[in-house]
């Protein structure tokens, strides 16, 4: 068999893949809850970059994984909070903040990065910890599947977990069921005395929540240092993950899914000799493809109106 | 009888300088129904935003129950008793009724939890205890008008409202569903419940309504039993002054058609056949009212006229050619003119000028442009002649548009689409919302357009102005036409209602 | 005077929104420096104190200036298309290469590959808008992946087929002398692309405001629905906005190749097409405001770099302060209060003028 071909269908590549997908599904789940309450967040690049900053600054500094944890998705949320005043009460347009915060995250992460690690560019020069891989018990004895599912890094588990949490928030709660409220019709909301700008602020909260994951785990999962956009694009693919999934908790787990495919196939592909910037190329085509598609399905059912 | 409500001197300003209320003050009694009437932009909406807390006046005070009070929010006036239904409902499409009714209360499981249940449990209680029937579980996108009106006033009841504001709220309904609504006031009314009714149809606060408060101009005008007052003398204190109720002069002189629709049908996106072999025409120098209650296929059919919206099969011919699936450019150059329905979508952009709202449909012919560029100079006086000649209030053509009263924008509107001398006019509710000056203003202008030779297709929700403008009247319901008037000499609401509600229809 | 403030309260807001950014900036030097009065000086001073500096900031004003005409079309159509950073990649590199491969008269040569190059920007604009005005497709997400596509393709190009060796570190073969648009300030690298940036700025202003299709564009963005019910074909102006938008960005990435570097040198992408946002924001989308804006930004950049060089502070500083600004620009209600108690009196004084006038 193709030696491509071969690699694709191993154990490997579905192991890579959850990999891949870990932090883009944390983001998407993000942009997901906050589309559901009817804005639309930018801001995930932003919010992993500064939680993805704070984790290896906290690890390096104290020596704790948890007060990591604890102050990345502290900062991270903090940034979300940040978005959600200047839109909520300053009236911000919330695309064009988000945008500023998502400078503003990339700006205070080197400009901090030079001022503890001397270093422009990454903090390798500092020590951080990574959050530990995990060995399901039973699973990790069977074959192929324990090859595929076994061994991953606890951050990976915890957003399959966060798929399951976002569902049961959704159709669940009192949050979730204002929060949908909110994002179908604000004014209803309103009227029965639910405040919509508390409620469109705990969305964006809590994808400053999941998204503070996805930062975490690309510093201190997938790699053990913070260097300078070194989210890349993911809060943007999340955008577009979730879209897909129709912003719901299963649409969105299967969009960011499809990502995470596209992108381990670059990987796998850069083994051959295909220069890698071409095949870095492919999971942003991919979204453009994808969505382009999605379009016009959408299109193609509607007719009459423009 | 209790005072159960005080309004003191209340004043309001918004932001952008329009004065809505100039010291409103008025009492409202315990365990009956008030019904507040007044124009469009009188005032009466502010004062309920107000009263609702979702608006803080400048000046003024509220005294409820003896207590004075200052909502800062709908659930301030909520908790205290208060509720309101709004003109445009207020609930989540995609939730179910019982989600929708329980919204904000959500009876809870394990603190964290929705007791589903429990929600279902509470929407009936509530529905059996003031005999209002509603399905719970169903989505509210997938109920009828009437019925969602239904959860609305459950949502205020459950939260044991005992002021009921209700705005404007027949505007939506059949006449059969403003009969069930107005039983239900009744029947609140002797559970105690106080309820105030914002409304501008005569007949219906004549026929429910204990007191009426009139408001004009951001200010009270009066406040009487309604047995005091006839239906004509509360029109006189709203509008100020004698109106006329008669028809305006026929048409001199009927020519050849200029608008001719054959067999149009439209299925729209939801595979809803929306309008069924519609047909008609209408002639030079004449104008054509078509009734109906609203969404019964109106909308659809103005937008297909004039290019906005897709026809499934038919013809339309204008002056003598088929533009059926042209575009609205192609349909303007071959004369036809649109007032549309809804002006803040449509007829103009607010954030631009008066001028540049004026030369939407004519900046790239000449004068207005030489080439590429556009002749601003002549725009401006071009701007200057149309705000007089239409009596615009505005400073200058370069005023925005968004600093104009909702008469004036529609001033803008009429004298874009009058002044292009066009043969096929198209006004969709032309004077809805606007104060009645231009209101007649805007009829003496259809009016003299008709004489001049244009063919006039009128679509309007208000069948008096239906049965006073036009020279023939045509009847929509469900998509169909199913009356035709060719005279309509004597003729009257009571002839046209069985058939705008169905009930009757010709062979 | 407080109808003066009502009338420029925008002006104003931008102008208060700054200020605070230049003083957070001066309490961050403090805080960081362990000489701050240098340190300051540096920041707010050095870009005048040398001919060489002054220099610098027209030349950064330019291709940010470029960034930011690009934007501003696309967004007073209301197209919120932010791919003006890979126009401006993609312009360049492939620009790079076309005026590498083809030798032309030199009267020709730099007009022709700046109009390449605009092409290449103009096509990438035409993705997003046609995918948009077509089927929909929201252009914020496609044009933000068409960045990374176009970042990633016009560095395989470069890198695979016109590097040069011979340099020590990844750039394209110079172009030929005859391409290069000429510095002709001598002590400053200020170049033709400055004075064609600014060129560009009049000519976008004619075009949005004194032609046809600029008036198209701004109804279309002021309110779409308008735009379409009287007659305007709102699908071309879609698409041509952001055409016309990637054509000014793609010129603007491959002026600074021709004016500056004369070869391809950027292994990151420059960041002129957010540059571009931020000064089309502050410049509330008008061309001539953002010829200020960009002077500002680049004033800013530059007393960043000087800071860095002579001292201790990062001049990433400059980005937060940018950020910081933006954000209080675009917030409406910053310092709305303040508007409305000035809108509650004027309204109060005509009313009272209404009064005794009847």
């Amino acid at each position: 068999m193709n030696p491509l071909l071969k690699s694709i269908f191993s154990a490997n590549f579905v192991f890579a893949t959850l990999r891949v997908t870990t932090p883009i599904l944390f983001a998407a789940i993000g942009v997901a809850i906050t589309a559901l309450s009817g804005s639309i967040n930018i801001a995930l690049e932003g919010i992993m970059l500064i939680a993805a900053f704070v984790g290896v600054i906290v690890s390096a500094f104290t020596g704790s994984l948890w007060l990591a944890l604890i102050f990345g998705v502290l900062a991270a949320v903090g940034l979300a909070a940040l978005l959600g005043y200047f839109h909520l009460n300053l009236k911000a347009d919330i695309i064009i903040a988000a945008i500023a915060l998502n400078m503003f995250a990339s700006g205070i992460t080197v400009f901090l990065t030079y001022i503890f690690a001397h270093d422009k560019g990454t903090t390798s020069s500092l020590k951080s910890l990574v959050f530990p891989s995990y060995q399901i018990p039973i699973l990790k004895d069977i074959p192929v599947l324990g090859k595929m599912f076994s061994g991953l890094n606890v951050l990976t588990y915890f957003a399959l977990i966060c798929v399951v949490i976002f569902y049961y928030l959704i159709y669940k709660t009192p949050l979730g069921l204002r929060i949908r409220a909110v994002g179908q019709n604000p004014d209803a909301a309103e009227s029965v005395g639910v405040d919509v700008k508390k409620v469109k602020m705990y969305s964006l909260l809590l994808s400053g929540f999941f998204g503070a994951f996805g930062g975490l785990y690309l510093s201190m999962g997938y790699v053990s240092w913070f260097s300078r956009d070194m989210t890349a694009g993911r809060g943007f693919i999340a955008i577009a993950a979730a879209s897909i999934g129709g912003n719901l908790p299963i649409g969105t787990f299967f969009g960011s899914l499809l990502f995470g495919v596209v992108n381990t196939l670059a990987i796998f592909l850069a083994t051959l000799k295909v220069p890698s910037e071409l095949i870095q190329m492919i999971p942003y085509i991919t979204t453009v493809l994808v969505l382009a598609i999605y379009a016009i399905q959408k299109s193609a059912k509607s007719r009459g109106e423009e | 009888m209790d005072t159960i409500l005080s309004i003191r001197n209340i004043v309001k300003v918004y932001p952008n300088g329009v004065v809505a209320n100039k010291g409103i003050s008025f009492d409202i009694e315990k365990n009956t129904i008030h019904a507040l009437v007044g124009e469009n932009g009188a005032g009466k909406t502010t004062l309920m935003k107000i009263l609702f807390g979702i608006e803080t006046p400048q000046e003024g005070e509220i005294i409820y129950k003896g207590k004075k009070v200052h909502f800062k929010s709908p659930l301030d006036a909520i908790k205290n008793g208060i509720g309101m239904v709004h003109q445009h409902l207020m609930l989540a499409p995609d939730l179910t009724v019982a989600e929708n009714l329980t919204l904000g209360i959500e009876p809870r499981k394990w603190k964290i939890f929705l007791d589903t249940d429990k929600m279902n449990e509470i929407a009936k209680r509530v529905s059996k205890e003031f005999g209002l029937e509603v399905p719970f579980d169903k989505r509210v996108k997938d109920l009828p008008i009437g019925v969602r009106q239904r959860v609305e006033i459950l949502k205020a009841l459950l939260r044991n409202v005992e002021l009921l504001i209700l705005d404007e709220p027949t505007a939506v309904l059949t006449p059969q569903e403003s009969d069930m609504l107005f039983k239900t006031l009744k029947d609140l009314k002797k559970h105690g419940k106080t309820i105030i009714f914002i409304s501008h149809k005569l007949k219906e606060v004549k026929q429910i309504a204990d007191r009426v408060t009139v408001i004009r101009d951001g200010k009270v005008i009066a406040t009487k039993d309604a047995s005091e007052l006839t239906e004509h003398q509360i029109a006189e204190l709203m509008v100020g002054r004698e109106i006329k109720s008669e028809r305006i002069a026929p048409s001199p002189k009927v020519g050849e058609p200029l608008l001719e629709v054959e067999n149009l049908d439209y299925i729209n996106e939801e595979n809803i056949p929306v309008l069924k072999s519609v047909s008609f025409k209408v002639r030079s120098g004449e104008i054509l009212g078509v009734a109906g209650v609203e969404g019964n296929g109106q909308t659809e059919l103005v937008e297909i006229l004039t290019g906005l919206r897709r026809l499934t099969s038919g013809k339309v011919i204008i002056n003598g050619k088929d533009m059926a699936g042209k575009t609205p450019r192609e349909i303007r150059e071959n004369g036809v003119s649109h007032i549309p329905e809804d002006r803040m979508k449509n007829g103009v952009a607010e954030a631009a000028t008066i001028k540049e709202n004026l030369i939407v449909d004519r900046y790239y012919k000449k004068p207005f442009s030489k080439g590429i560029l556009l002749d601003w100079k002549y725009i401006t006086n071009y701007g200057k002649k149309l705000i007089k000649d239409f009596n615009v209030l505005a400073t200058s053509p370069d005023a925005l548009v968004s600093s104009l009263s909702g008469g004036n924008i529609q001033k803008v509107v009429v004298a874009r689409e009058l002044s292009s001398n066009p043969s096929v006019i198209v006004a969709d509710q032309p004077i809805r919302g606007i104060d009645v000056g231009s209101e007649e203003l805007v009829h003496r202008l259809l009016k003299e357009a008709r004489d001049k030779g244009s063919a006039v297709f009128l679509v309007s929700a208000d069948l008096d102005e239906v049965l006073e403008l036009s020279t023939r009247i045509i009847v929509l319901y469900n998509g169909e036409i199913v009356a035709r008037f060719d005279d309509v000499g004597g003729l009257t609401g009571k002839d046209l209602g069985p058939y705008m509600l169905g009930v009757k229809r010709e062979e | 005077m407080e109808k003066y403030i009502l009338k420029y309260f925008d002006a104003i807001r931008t102008i208060i929104a700054i200020l605070i950014g230049i003083f957070i900036s001066i309490l961050v030097i403090y805080i960081i420096s362990k000489s701050p009065g240098g340190s300051l000086r540096y920041f707010l001073l050095g870009p005048v104190l040398s001919k060489s500096r002054l220099g610098n900031v027209f030349e950064t004003a330019t291709p940010i200036l470029f960034g930011g005409l690009a934007v501003s079309i696309p967004f007073q159509a209301a197209q919120f298309n932010i791919g003006q950073e890979g126009e401006i990649y993609l312009g360049a590199a492939l620009g790079t290469a076309f005026a590498l491969v083809f030798h032309m008269p030199a009267f020709l040569y730099a007009a022709m590959v700046l109009f390449f190059a605009g092409l290449i920007g103009a096509g990438w604009g035409y993705i997003p808008g046609i995918l948009k005005a077509k089927w929909k497709v929201d252009e914020l997400v496609s044009s933000l992946m068409l960045n990374y596509v176009a970042y990633f393709f016009g560095l395989y190009v470069i890198n695979y087929h016109f590097r040069d060796k011979k340099a020590g570190f990844l750039v394209s073969y110079q172009l030929p002398k005859a391409a290069w648009l000429k510095q002709f300030i001598p002590g400053t690298r200020i170049h033709i692309g400055v004075i064609l940036a600014l060129v560009f700025a009049i000519l976008v202003y004619y075009f949005l405001y004194h032609t046809k299709l600029g008036y198209e564009i701004r109804m279309v963005g002021f309110n779409r629905h308008f735009a379409r019910y009287g007659g305007i074909n709102v699908f071309k102006v879609i698409v041509l906005s952001q055409v016309i938008g990637g054509f000014i960005a793609g010129v603007g990435g491959m002026v600074e190749v021709m004016g500056i570097h004369h070869r391809f040198n950027w292994q990151m992408s420059p960041g002129y097409g957010w540059d571009g946002i931020v000064v089309a924001i502050i410049g509330h989308n008008h061309p001539i405001l953002i010829i200020f804006a960009a002077l500002f930004l680049a004033y800013l950049r530059v007393g960043g770099q000087v800071l860095n060089l002579m001292s201790d502070v990062p001049s990433e500083m400059v980005t937060v302060i940018e950020s910081i600004i933006i954000l209080l620009i675009t917030a409406e209600a910053f310092l709305s209060q303040w508007k409305y108690r000035i809108t509650v009196r004027e309204a109060a004084r005509k009313e009272e003028l209404n009064e005794s006038a009847s």
